[in-house]
């Protein structure tokens, strides 16, 4: 892997470009392997990488049945926060935060991680109860989080509407600084970048249609488009898709799958210097670097797997835009889409060992999974890795639902479930 | 948006006047207190999350405001049919090759 830096982009300028290398390789599957993991988006990416530069495992491969990064790695609104109200969610957010803090240079591949910062509006007195127990919570976690006044919050962003006449006034915002936004892609392109480097196969258009378990139960390997695939340990990745998966492998999960639209606006100058966010009338919104407005829409109420989702759903959420920021009220709305999120019932994911000897699940991620990507890779490759999860995601396992004891961040995390 | 067929009103109408209401044919155990925590898990918690054909319960909130139950495709988001709360889960369904 040849190291991207200023003295690279200046000897290609000198040669026409011609000495750029492939990210990632493509090779042909190997007939066996120590790790699969289905599902090549951030997360899965993020697993393999881990697994290769933190504990030696290089014998891996990521099976992909479309292209890296087409899931919901590409889809998501990028919004990057840890201002979770339970410990152990606090764990594993802030663990991800941290690592977001830096991972460019880690990847050598600019994520384009940009704390910009995240503000929750409150609109009424709960709103402000709930917020500010939240803030309190963050704080006793050593997560940072502050309460503004709407004078404050239109300081901090400044085409917010704080007028008293409002439908829905903002009464107060909680503020998160190191929260922000991330280039999406080039998490994914980075992290299978490292990767790929270390002797991970990333192996796309590979669809997994089966998983082989012994006369004992223990996996053994995948069946897949492209042929059979040995590994003792297969990690499962596959965000909506994974109840599908671990139905091949006979294990039946607690998650329900639906589709979760956004869309982006023309591009236009910088004006939205931060994340807004707001649970009351949902809505939310950043601008990309390239200026277009990113806003985030809401689930629909049925199970689907169709990557759409309705109008009535985008509808919603521009009336809120317009309401918080009136200024965009003839803005024009370039694109929409619809990415398929697997929710638990306690809008917690899942990243554990499964009742199978060899499978692992990372998943249930639900609506808010892409800021999690490295902390998640982090603990699930040691997850696989020692057979025995890392102590931030140990709380995170199938058996809560049975046991009861539930991640309850239903009402905790910020929008759209 | 989707439209959809209420048995009762026996008319197609926006999904706005409508809330799903999950998955169909789940039942409640009698002795709920009596049930074993992985049964209370199955009841409460696992989904069969299907993608393809589904059977959910959906209420015709703004109209009629009955429950009712729906088969429908999760990959194409088209009903098959709907039928009325009790009655038995179809074992043929009209237009789906089995």
């Amino acid at each position: 892997m040849k190291k991207y830096s200023v003295f690279a982009i200046a000897r290609e300028a000198m040669r026409g470009h011609k000495g750029w290398e492939e990210q990632w390789s493509s090779p042909e599957p190997k007939k066996e392997y120590d790790v699969i993991i289905v599902g090549a988006g951030g997360h899965g990416l993020a697993t393999a990488y881990y697994l290769a530069t933190v504990h030696g495992i290089t014998n891996v491969a990521v099976l992909e049945k479309g292209w890296l990064g087409g899931g919901n790695t590409g889809r998501n609104t990028t919004i990057i926060r840890s201002n979770y109200l339970y410990d152990e969610s606090a764990g594993i957010y802030d663990h991800a935060l941290k690592l977001w803090d830096g991972l460019s240079q880690e990847l050598n591949y600019n994520v384009m991680y940009s704390a910009r910062g995240v503000m929750m509006l409150a609109h009424n007195v709960h709103d402000i109860q709930v917020l500010k127990r939240h803030v309190h919570a963050n704080r006793l976690n050593g997560i940072d989080n502050e309460w503004l006044s709407p004078e404050q919050a239109k300081e901090f962003c400044p085409p917010l509407n704080i007028s008293k006449d409002a439908r829905y006034p903002v009464v107060g915002a909680a503020l998160q600084r190191r929260g922000g936004t991330a280039r999406h892609d080039a998490v994914a392109w980075g992290y299978a970048r490292g990767a790929s480097a270390r002797g991970v196969h990333i192996i796309q258009n590979c669809e997994v249609t089966g998983v082989k378990r012994a006369a004992n139960g223990a996996v053994t390997g995948v069946e897949t488009t492209r042929g059979f695939i040995g590994a003792k340990k297969v990690g499962v990745v596959a965000a909506g898709h994974s109840s599908v998966i671990m139905n091949m492998a006979g294990v039946r999960m607690p998650l329900e799958s639906y589709p979760l639209q956004a869309l982006v606006s023309e591009p236009i100058k910088p004006v939205v210097p931060c994340v807004v966010m707001s649970n009351t009338v949902h809505a939310y919104i950043s601008q990309s670097d390239k200026g277009e407005l990113v806003i985030g829409a809401g689930t629909d109420q049925y199970v689907s797997y169709s990557q759409t989702g309705g109008l009535h759903i985008l509808q919603h959420t521009l009336d809120a835009i317009c309401e918080m920021f009136p200024i965009f009220t003839r803005m024009k709305m370039l694109r929409s889409w619809g990415g398929i999120v697997d929710v638990t019932p306690d809008r917690s994911p899942i990243l554990a060992k499964t009742p199978v000897p060899g499978l692992y699940v990372n998943c249930g991620w639900g609506t808010g999974g892409f800021k999690a990507t490295p902390g998640s890779g982090h603990v699930f490759a040691h997850t696989i890795a020692k057979d025995d999860p890392h102590p931030i995601n140990a709380p995170f396992t199938i058996e809560r639902f049975r046991t009861g004891r539930l991640i309850d961040e239903a009402a905790a995390a910020a929008v759209a479930h | 948006m989707l439209l959809i067929r209420c048995p009762y009103c026996e008319e197609e109408r926006p999904e706005l006047e409508f809330r799903n209401a999950g998955e169909a044919h789940i039942a409640r155990s009698a002795n709920i207190a009596g049930e074993s925590d992985d049964d209370f898990e199955k009841f409460f918690f696992i989904r069969s999350n299907p993608k393809g054909i589904i059977y959910e319960r959906w209420r015709h909130m703004h109209g009629c405001a009955r429950f009712f139950n729906a088969v429908r495709d999760t990959v194409t988001d088209k009903f098959v049919m709907t039928y009325k709360a009790g009655e038995p889960k179809p074992s043929k369904l009209p237009g789906v090759a089995k």
